[in-house]
């Protein structure tokens, strides 16, 4: 192809490709713009996790921004561990044995915690999900979706030519 | 559309046409292939030590997902080992062209031809899933066993039939290929209808007439025609990704069928894999056990009824939104195109997820293979557990937005009008809310 010179087909390649650059602009903003925090008081927690081949249970927990959370891994087969994503938090348990540790939960969204002991076969997908006040990317992640069909609609009115080959 | 065809530049052509930058390549990969075997059949029992779990579901099926396909097209099947011994019998010579040497040489039976044999493998690589990727003897049991089909095929029928009909790898690459942004087609239409012998026809393994291509869904990328056109009127164009993807193309039902397949095999797959269930997991590996029946029925329902039944219904209603008469097979059809760049970006959501928490193990595994204790190059103990960071989160939502945006995007340009394109976009909505959900919930 050649390049377009004359300065209308620049413009025109312009408009076509506009809002693509409209569309990841917006798309950042949803990305980073702040949301508000969540301002429950922390408080203090215990949370008793039981690992077995292959899973936590309870596997999904849901605690506050800043709570000061001390875990008990009980292992009730193998010996498991339980490593928290995002946090320098890990614990290994032995069969039947007790072990805990306390953190302090001070980043907020969702983290999955994994074993970190090989266990078994399926050891490499034992995961649970703690989430630590609201899960703001899924609101992010929400309104993404939402813009992309909104861009799309948009986008494909914009082409003109298209239009007329269809028509 | 702008092309950038590779064949103008003098050393990008002679690396094409010559066999042995290929031949390299592919015995590379045919290397590894047989050294995968034997690891995973002799090697450590512990899945995440061993070379052939990393190797194949970590390592090369995320280059897959994220490189090769991507950027790529079908560029895989190019230097893939599996078809390799049985095609250096049917050319009878390891650096020839087609034909002159052993084989029957059969055509594959009209009934079996599309990607409809390629999905059900798909299908069955899913229901077995959670064995296949953990174990190591199974996997190397399952490769060994694809490579001998591929080559009794390749005895008894003619070119790549086993590529072309059943590799399920095949009908996934396949599939998205025609997102890629790689495409080889005749420079000139001319100097093809003027040339009466049809050398590259005779000469493509895939069996494509390269005249005629109008996606690259089934052209493997062997360059076999390149090599052997009298006039040098092959290109291997770079093109804008979703090329293949239009008004203009031709599609079939069976595309629809495969797409649908990839969506609901993704869906689960990050649902067993991903999600914090643990009766999920251990339900898709009891193979044989009530539980896995369990998993399996349901696995079955979504693929086969929820979301094609879905998909039909949204195509339906957008051709009663329509004024003009087509049957509901060529919609169907026609529409299959909005799930390729849809389950695309979904496959490789999911991999983001999956193998960049897990790309740990990969050099813990080349330091030693067989997990019997060496320490090759002094790696072998940096395993760590993986995690997913904040960045690969993020990755993963842009990932499936995009493929929302660009499949919203094909639903429009393929319909008549807008309001016909807002079935397909609520269909494409709908799965991209669950993946979000998910991955990211
Ligand atoms: S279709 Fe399958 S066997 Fe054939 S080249 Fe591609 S991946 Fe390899
Ligand atoms: S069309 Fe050419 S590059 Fe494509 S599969 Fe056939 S011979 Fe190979
Ligand atoms: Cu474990």
């Amino acid at each position: 192809m050649k390049l377009p010179l004359p300065i209308s087909n620049l413009i025109t390649f312009f408009l076509q490709w506009i809002w693509l650059f409209v569309f990841v602009l917006s798309g950042l903003l949803i990305l980073i713009a702040p949301l508000p925090q969540s301002s429950r008081t922390p408080q203090k927690r215990l949370i008793r996790i039981e690992a077995s081949s292959f899973q936590f249970t309870p596997g999904q927990i849901h605690i506050n921004p800043n709570d000061e959370v001390t875990v008990e891994l009980v292992s009730m087969d193998v010996v498991h561990g339980l490593s928290l994503d995002g946090y320098d938090f890990e614990l290994k348990a032995d069969p039947g044995q007790t072990v805990s540790a306390t953190f302090v939960a001070d980043k907020a969204g969702v983290f999955r915690f994994r074993c970190s002991v090989a266990c078994g076969n399926l050891h490499p997908f034992m995961i649970g999900k703690l989430q630590i006040g609201p899960n703001q990317l899924i609101i992010r992640g929400i309104a993404l979706l939402i813009l992309s069909i909104v861009t799309a609609f948009y986008s494909v009115r914009q082409i003109p030519q298209l239009q007329t080959r269809l028509a | 559309m702008v092309r950038l065809d590779l064949t103008r530049y003098p050393w990008a052509l002679s690396i094409l046409r010559n066999r042995w930058p290929q031949f390299l390549l592919r015995a590379v990969t045919l290397a590894g292939f047989v050294f995968t075997i034997l690891t995973g059949l002799f090697g450590s029992v512990v899945g995440s030590h061993n070379f052939a779990i990393i190797f194949v579901w970590i390592a090369w099926w995320t280059a897959l997902k994220l490189f090769f396909i991507p950027f790529g097209g079908r560029s895989w099947c190019s230097i893939c080992p599996i078809p390799m011994p049985g095609e250096w019998l049917q050319n009878g010579g390891i650096l020839m062209p087609r034909g002159k040497g052993f084989g029957l040489n059969k055509r594959w039976p009209k009934a079996l031809r599309g990607s409809w044999l390629q999905a059900g493998g798909f299908l069955l690589i899913g229901l077995f899933g959670a064995l296949t990727l953990t174990s190591a003897s199974v996997t190397a049991f399952v490769l060994l066993f694809i490579i001998v089909l591929a080559f009794v095929l390749s005895l008894v029928f003619e070119r790549r039939s086993f590529c072309n009909y059943l590799c399920p790898i095949g009908g996934f690459t396949g599939l998205y290929a025609q997102a890629g942004p790689v495409e080889v087609r005749v420079k000139d239409a001319e100097v093809c209808a003027s040339h009466a012998e049809k050398t590259c026809y005779t000469a493509c393994p895939w069996g494509q007439f390269p005249l005629a291509l109008k996606s690259s869904a089934n052209c493997g990328l062997c360059m076999e025609c390149l090599r052997v056109c009298p006039s040098d009127n092959i290109a291997v164009n770079l093109r804008p990704w979703g090329s293949d993807l239009g008004p203009k193309t031709k599609h079939r039902l069976d595309e629809a069928f495969l797409g649908l397949i990839m969506l609901a095999s993704v869906l689960v797959d990050s649902a067993v894999f991903l999600g914090p269930w643990g009766q999920i997991k251990s339900a898709a590996y009891a193979i044989g056990s009530t539980p896995w029946f369990i998993f399996a029925g349901v696995f079955l329902f979504a693929a086969l009824v929820i979301l094609p039944g879905l998909y039909a219904g949204a195509v339906k209603l957008s051709m009663l939104m329509g004024s003009s008469r087509t049957t509901l097979r060529k919609s169907l059809a026609k529409y299959s195109q909005v799930l390729v760049p849809l389950g695309l970006m979904a496959w490789i959501a999911f991999t983001i997820s999956f193998a960049f928490a897990k790309f740990s193990y990969v050099l813990p595994v080349i330091s030693d293979p067989l997990g019997w204790g060496w320490n090759l190059i002094g790696y072998s103990n940096s395993a760590w557990v993986g995690q997913s960071t904040s960045i690969s989160l993020l990755l993963q939502v842009v990932m499936l937005a995009v493929g929302l945006a660009w499949s919203s995007r094909v639903a429009l340009r393929v319909s008549g009008t807008h309001r016909q394109a807002l079935p397909l976009v609520t269909f494409s909505g709908i799965f991209s809310f669950s993946m979000l959900w998910l991955l990211i919930g």
